[in-house]
């Protein structure tokens, strides 16, 4: 085997029984302890790994806890800016942020597919064991299936997480108000346009890498330092008009966004030019819209620029009283549009 | 970025608009021709900068939704054939044929793949010899160049697993059947930039001369399509009708030279069905004998499937400019962007499509939005 760079540290033992995913590794047999003791443990245990019992017990100092799960089935498995590892840790730590939490424990479930390479596996494993580092959270527990070849698509990842809540706000699209702002933490479209330049085998002048991140630093800060966030939001699948028509139908009220203030980099505003796609409806993976008081929007927004994935945040727009029901956005030339709900994914345009 | 938002900052567009206020004494309607510049006036609201005399409608220049509904049941009726890959731009995935969509056929197993360029295609026709790759070419004079490069090369490389299902319209005859309608109320014309990019400009002079028409070839930026509105109400005002060129920085005269070579090397004008409006004379291509083995349609025998239109979708009056999408009854009720009756609604570019996305009816936006409403 070639060790990796970005794995020798941690995995000194090449495994010894062949170099892909065999239907045994998932038999529950002597294969898959092999794989979960020459793989996973080493990669991932940070101490509270529990692999010799059913289920991990964890100490919780908190009566408010935050619960989610999510699944990634993101192909290609590798892209510029991340794989299917790291978007399985930000994902799920993200949507414990989403809701104010400090996230803590993370479970993993695996459906690999039979014939996948075992190099890939280690890769992905690894680099779930970094970005839980970076984040600071442990993975306690997992699973592991194998299914036959041609019913997987190499890798599929569950995550589910558990985090604290140590604030009393009530973080919730119904708890936003007419005449609250809305902060974007930073450009728009990275994860989206570099999936799909990845995957369609398109090339544009100048790299566009994914965006994924964690997000429980930044919002952690904000409420540090006394926002009173009313409602937070990743802007994944379906980018930012699509998490804003959510909030608008939830709550009941108006919102309207200034495009001017929406920043999008100078590679990705081109892949869309040239794809005919939105940059608003396309996803990212490290990018949130915080909605507070306007009293607090200031200040929020130099605590938002105070960390690295701040760095670009933007007051895009306000929360207005019900008349509508829908998203609104001024033009860059001044006139005004719907942002409304895509019917299905963002297609490429024929001319 | 370069090349693009010189053309959408709003001191410009109110310049421009500006100078139509001043200019514009009369009622005059306009068409533009493309279903690019609609899909850009009523994303940017442009309509909104005009003066209430003004009005536009929009023209049948959005590919996706005049090809007729029996192309459509064609492309189906081949995707599902066994041992095929069916290669296709985007949106024709989500344009529903008598019964279903490619997305359908793709779901129940058919080898359905979104590519970028026919040549894509033609490189999977190449990577896959047991199997018959099929491109559904589809598209004004634009796309037409590229789908005559794949032909021309599959021909060359003898690539006799490759072949296309045309759908192939051209402008001028379009702009032709409209202007000759008794029921006709436009008298200006935005030409459609890209493909005056390919064509040129020439072959619009007799129609401007015949019909006294302005015709302004325009591009697609907001910046673009309200200084070619200008330049149609300036010749409108003073009695002209002569052939513009707004888009200078892309359209040449003679257009593409060497493009146009390939296509009249590779396709011939024929009769071509427009879905909602009806067979124009001389209005499509369809490949020369030369390349007919390369024609989809015979290879796979499908020339005799044909297929009736929803009775109650008017999209053919509204790509003619007779009627706006919020005239017709199932607009936004029974005909929306999940359940479409015709094409109009399916494609991004589709007229109805561009009013349910951004205007939900006939309600414009500035006028029930609380944000701000610019003051031309």
């Amino acid at each position: 085997m070639k060790p990796l760079p970005e794995f020798s540290i941690s995995c000194p033992l090449p495994i010894s029984d062949g170099e892909r995913i065999l239907l045994a590794h998932g038999g529950g047999g002597k294969m898959m302890q092999q794989l979960i003791a020459t793989v996973f443990r080493p990669a991932l245990d940070g101490g509270n790994l529990e692999v010799q019992h059913d289920g991990a017990v964890l100490p919780l100092e908190s009566s408010r806890l935050a619960f989610t799960t999510d699944s990634y089935v993101v192909h290609p498995l590798f892209f510029p800016g991340g794989n299917i590892g790291t978007l399985a840790i930000y994902g799920t730590v993200n949507d414990l942020a989403m809701c104010g939490a400090v996230p803590l424990y993370l479970s993993a479930g695996f459906i690999l597919e039979e014939g996948t390479e075992m190099d890939v596996l280690r890769r992905v494993v690894e680099s779930m064991r970094q970005a839980a580092d970076a984040c600071s959270v442990q993975l306690v527990t997992g699973d592991t299936k194998v299914v036959d070849k041609g019913k997987g698509d190499g890798i599929f990842i569950t995550t589910a997480g558990i985090g604290v809540v140590k604030h009393s706000l009530k973080i919730h699209p119904k708890s936003i108000r007419a005449g609250d702002k809305i902060l974007l933490n930073g450009d728009l479209g990275r994860h989206g346009i570099a999936i799909m330049a990845q995957r369609e085998g398109l090339a544009f002048e100048g790299a566009i890498e994914s965006d994924a991140a964690p997000l429980s630093e930044p919002v952690q800060k904000l409420l540090n330092a006394g926002i009173r966030i009313h409602c937070l939001r990743d802007l994944t699948r379906g980018g930012l008009a699509s998490a804003l028509n959510e909030i608008v139908s939830v709550s009941g009220l108006d919102i309207h966004v200034r495009e001017k203030t929406i920043p999008v980099c100078e590679p990705v505003k081109g892949a869309c030019e040239i794809l005919g796609l939105d940059p608003l409806y396309v996803a990212n993976e490290g990018r949130f819209i915080t909605i507070v008081p306007a009293e607090d929007a200031d200040r929020a927004l130099s605590v938002l620029r105070t960390h690295p994935l701040g760095r670009e945040a933007s007051l895009i727009g306000e929360v207005k009283p019900a008349s509508t029901g829908w998203v609104t956005m001024t033009n860059a030339i001044g006139t005004n549009r719907i942002l409304d709900l895509l019917s299905g994914e963002q297609l490429p345009r024929i001319c | 970025m370069k090349f693009i938002e010189e053309y959408r900052h709003a001191e410009g567009a109110l310049r421009y608009a500006n100078a139509i206020h001043k200019i514009a004494t009369r009622p005059w309607t306009v068409m533009e021709i493309c279903g690019g510049q609609t899909h850009a006036i009523v994303k940017f609201g442009l309509d909104e900068l005009l003066p209430k005399t003004i009005t536009l409608v929009h023209g049948p220049g959005c590919p996706v939704c005049v090809t007729p509904l029996e192309l459509i049941d064609k492309a189906l009726a081949i995707a599902s054939f066994p041992g095929v890959i069916f290669c296709s731009f985007g949106d024709m995935l989500r344009v529903p044929g008598s019964q279903a969509d490619l997305f359908s056929v793709k779901a129940r197993g058919g080898d359905v793949r979104i590519v970028y360029s026919p040549l894509d295609a033609l490189g999977i026709a190449e990577a896959n010899p047991g199997k018959q790759v099929v491109f559904f070419a589809v598209g004004f004079e634009t796309t037409a160049p590229a789908n005559a490069m794949a032909v021309f090369q599959a021909k060359k490389k003898k690539i006799h697993n490759f072949s296309i299902l045309v759908s192939h319209v051209l402008v001028p005859p379009a702009i032709e059947a409209i202007l000759s309608s008794p029921q006709n109320r436009v008298q200006a014309f935005l030409a459609a930039g890209h493909v005056c990019t390919i064509m040129g400009y020439e072959e619009y002079d007799p129609i401007a001369e015949r019909y006294a028409v302005p015709i302004v070839v325009t591009g697609f930026e907001p910046l673009d399509i309200l200084q070619g509105i200008l330049m149609c109400v300036r010749q409108l005002e003073k009695g002209e009708h002569r052939v513009e060129n707004q888009y200078a920085r892309s359209v040449r005269r003679q257009g593409n030279p060497m493009a146009r070579s390939l296509i009249q090397e590779v396709f011939r004008v024929v009769a071509r069905k427009w879905r909602g409006i009806g067979e124009i004379p001389k209005s499509g291509l369809a490949l020369t004998a030369e390349y007919a083995e390369f024609d989809a349609e015979t290879r796979f025998g499908v020339q005799e499937i044909h297929a009736e239109e929803s009775p109650e979708c008017i999209s053919g009056l509204v790509l003619q400019g007779l009627k706006k999408p919020y005239e017709c009854a199932a607009f936004g009720v029974r005909c929306t962007p999940d359940r479409p009756l015709g094409a109009t609604m399916v494609s991004s570019e589709g007229a109805c499509a561009a009013y349910y996305r951004y205007r939900k009816g006939a309600r414009g936006v500035a006028s029930s939005a609380q944000g701000e409403v610019p003051h031309s």
